[in-house]
């Protein structure tokens, strides 16, 4: 199972809305979270050599998640999950979510992006995890699945380097940037995807309640970067660090 | 060029696919590989612009009315619609009327009507009311992008299938020479020609008639006039274009009055420039402001980009934008030869609609609902074709028996005119105008096409631009952000040279670069390279895909071709 999420295209200028209460997203490119699609591909890869039955992609959010579901069943899932939810989702409301859709479809792996890029949590995976009690692989640079041991070896990219864990599934893996190149969504894929089904659920349905723990009080605009000064020597250095910058 | 060939033959086994992808002159045999899935259906439009969707429309409503159905296939290099629309834009409702009478009530993002109509002469300093040679009474200030995004809603109610994120990039051919569909694409080539790990394979688009809307300068409408050489057989001249250079701020809300439409003549462009500025109320505080530059312009240093940032510093288009943001960036060529200049646009298997032939009204500045007729007449043709075998050559006749011929003709005069210079355009403007109307048998010619226009750097001198002052004039990266544009940039690059010595050995040295300047999105710079030479170096993932280098360079050796796609800009607003 994999959890894909509907963002602002990576490649669109951020404006935040005059009142501050967030980001503008009327009329904004929206895109399927670049994380979650090297989740997917990684989840492609595993039911291509066999080791997997069955792709079942995950999407929460508004109706038109559902754009970014078909995205998923045209690059090759075999069905979609859509969870409706108008409001925002917070990392713990979406692994409560998904906890119960877990239990209803029984996945061997759990895959999702390291995290989202609209809200940079990288919080969703490792709450899952907690939640169902399975081991956890996170920012994975190498997956590698052995059926019959029903083992995965994840090599995590941590800070000092590389840290390879092996992990008894069911497990989560969450997949950092160098873990794979996803593949494009062909056209004759694009197409079939259409027939694809797609199951639709609601918080309700599912008896999670979403609260919301968390509440935004301002968005602002990083302040703007004054311009570099070239100085002319080291003098003038040090009476800058010294009177400007107070520093020394 | 020459070295990007030479590697493919060196590896075989990219042989077929990355040749078909190239722009060497191959044999059709290359074209249709049998690698490549085809998929085939009735009618195949490349381009999801106001003419495509307005042909993908009135076919989907001709089966309706006829109890039948045809299978039509809209692909769109852009992400998504909309995208890769930008125009200024005054919207003449008259196409949309025909075409879709209850858009009021199916909640068109037209809202806005045109509340006033200013016409000023600028001087460096000053801004002369004259009278306005417009009439925009039932017109409405919009965005096309907007508008065209409603209507790819609409056409996919009507089982319309549009594909965004697929570049068309070649036509396909039967035995016969006849266009039976395009091919799209290979994706995740890397710059280096050789494929990634997510390599795929275009697909064929098979059609039984393929209509190309791809707007001014299509890449695939001009390959197919001058296969088909369209332009000789309907006794047409060359195209002639302008550059659109064009911002969407949001202004003060008491500076703000929607529905205002102004145009300015004269300042910052010289008396032997065409071009003109407009600026245009839109709703939500957004205006729409720009700078159209002919790209017949003489002197190679000119900047049209940086004229366009002195533009709004004059002290009567200042005031607007002082305490406002900008929102979005664009630029797109428009076509300006009119009715001297459309082509005979039917070919065997298909035929171009919209600006990719050129019907746009110049005196009017409006296209929009030209090219939405055609694509309405072109649909009526190919509904007859594919369904009872009649002759496509009927729009070709619908053509000229439609208001479009008419509107076209009576506003021929208009810009040849200006070929005199400034004021003697004006001066026989104002007396096509107000007194003869186009009703005279005299029909001006072009001047030179607008890569001939160009004179030698010597015969100029150097124009010193001002710098960027980040409040209301911006610096050339910073605008490009705005515009959300972006390409995969491990793609070979799109713009290819027909000969890779020609910009060191001709337009630096003999023109001054003028590609580096006329380029609203910098793509052509000239670097330090060895020997304390100076070398092209082509930033092809800034590309705004507006076609100007593909028109103006002097030797015609700049050819723009489609990358992969969904690259591009993100047009929302425009």
């Amino acid at each position: 199972m994999v959890t894909i999420k509907r963002v602002i295209d990576y490649a669109v200028k951020i404006r935040v809305k005059p009142d501050k209460t967030g980001v503008v997203t009327q009329n904004v490119k929206m895109s399927m979270n670049p994380f979650c699609e090297i989740a997917l591909e990684e989840a492609l890869r595993i039911k291509e050599s066999g080791l997997a039955s069955e792709v079942i992609a995950v999407s929460m959010g508004p109706s038109q998640s559902i754009d970014t579901l078909r995205t998923g069943l045209a690059m090759g899932a075999d069905r979609g999950i859509h969870v409706e939810a108008n409001d925002s989702l917070y990392p713990l409301s979406v692994a409560k979510i998904l906890k119960k859709l877990v239990e209803i479809e029984k996945p061997g792996l759990l895959i999702l992006g390291k995290q989202a890029i609209d809200d940079d949590c990288n919080q969703t995976g490792q709450m899952i995890a907690g939640l169902l009690n399975w081991p956890q692989g996170t920012f994975a640079s190498k997956v590698v699945l052995d059926k019959e041991k029903q083992v995965v070896t994840v090599d995590r990219e941590v800070d000092d380097g590389i840290e390879t864990l092996s992990l008894n599934l069911p497990a989560v893996i969450t997949t950092d940037l160098r873990l794979n190149q996803p593949r494009y969504a062909t056209l004759p894929n694009i197409m079939k995807a259409k027939s694809k089904p797609i199951k639709k659920y609601t918080p309700e349905e599912l008896n999670v309640e979403i609260k919301s723990d968390l509440e935004i009080v301002e968005v602002t605009e990083p302040p703007k970067r004054k311009s570099g000064v070239i100085v002319s020597s080291v003098d003038e250095l040090i009476d800058k660090l010294k009177n400007e910058a107070n520093v020394i | 060029m020459l070295k990007f060939i030479s590697h493919f033959l060196k590896s075989k086994s990219n042989l077929k696919s990355t040749l078909s992808n190239s722009r060497v002159p191959i044999s059709r045999n290359f074209c249709t590989t049998p690698i490549r899935d085809s998929i085939q259906y009735d009618v195949v439009i490349v381009g999801a612009g106001p003419a495509g969707l307005s042909a993908a429309i009135r076919l989907k409503q001709l089966c309706r009315q006829n109890d039948t159905d045809l299978s039509v296939c809209v692909l769109e290099k852009g992400a998504e619609v909309g995208a890769h629309i930008l125009s200024g834009n005054v919207f003449e409702p008259r196409a949309l009327n025909e075409l879709l009478p209850q858009w009021k009530q199916q909640e068109a993002p037209i809202t806005t009507p045109v509340s006033s109509d200013k016409f000023w002469f600028l001087t460096k300093n000053r801004a002369i009311s004259l009278p306005s040679p417009f009439n925009n009474e039932g017109n409405y200030v919009i965005s096309l992008s907007q508008l065209v995004r409603w209507m790819g809603a609409k056409a996919e109610e009507l089982g319309v299938e549009i594909y965004p994120g697929f570049a068309a990039s070649e036509i396909l051919y039967d035995a016969n020479n006849k266009v039976i569909g395009i091919g799209t694409n290979d994706m995740g080539i890397s710059k280096d020609g050789s494929k990634k790990e997510n390599f795929q394979r275009g697909v064929e688009i098979k059609g039984r008639m393929t209509l190309l809307s791809e707007g001014c300068r299509g890449s695939l409408s001009e390959q197919i006039m001058k296969k088909y050489n369209l332009r000789e057989k309907g006794g047409a001249e060359h195209q002639t274009y302008a550059l659109g250079i064009k911002e969407v701020w949001e202004i003060d809300e008491e500076k703000h009055q929607p529905g205002a439409v102004l145009h300015t003549l004269g300042w910052p462009l010289d008396h032997k420039t065409y071009g003109g500025s407009f600026l245009y109320h839109m709703k939500d505080r957004q205006i729409a402001l720009g700078l159209v530059v002919a790209l017949n312009y003489q002197n190679p240093f000119m900047n049209p980009y940086e004229e366009f940032q002195k533009l709004k510093h004059h002290p009567a288009i200042k005031p607007y934008l002082e305490g406002g943001t900008v929102i979005q960036y664009g630029a797109r060529t428009l076509n300006e030869g009119g009715f001297q200049s459309i082509p005979y646009p039917v070919f065997p298997g298909g035929a171009i609609i919209g600006c990719s032939a050129g019907f746009l009204n110049v005196p009017k500045i409006k296209g929009t609902h030209t090219a939405m007729k055609s694509g309405m007449l072109a649909a009526e043709a190919a509904f007859g074709a594919v369904n009872e075998g009649l002759d496509m050559n009927t729009y070709w006749d619908a053509l000229r028996n439609s208001w479009i011929w008419e509107e076209l003709y009576k506003a021929r005069n208009y810009r040849p005119a200006f070929k005199y210079g400034l004021i003697p355009g004006l001066a026989l403007s104002g007396l096509e105008h107000y007194i003869l109307k186009g009703r005279h048998p005299i029909t001006l010619k072009h001047g030179k096409p607008d890569h001939e226009a160009t004179n030698a750097a010597q015969l100029h001198s150097p124009i010193h631009y001002p710098k960027p002052d980040g409040i209301l004039s911006f610096d050339v990266p910073t605008s490009l952000h705005r515009s959300n544009t972006n390409h995969e940039h491990d793609q070979p690059p799109h713009l290819r040279l027909r000969d890779p010595k020609i910009p060191e050995l001709t337009n630096l040295p003999v023109y001054a670069a003028p590609e580096s300047r006329y380029c609203p999105a910098r793509v052509y710079e000239y670097v330090a390279a060895e020997q304390n030479k100076l070398k092209l170096q082509i930033n092809a993932q800034n590309c705004l895909h507006c076609k100007a280098c593909d028109i103006k360079d002097p030797k015609q050796n700049i050819k723009w071709t489609v990358p992969e796609g969904g690259g591009g800009p993100g047009y929302s607003v425009m």
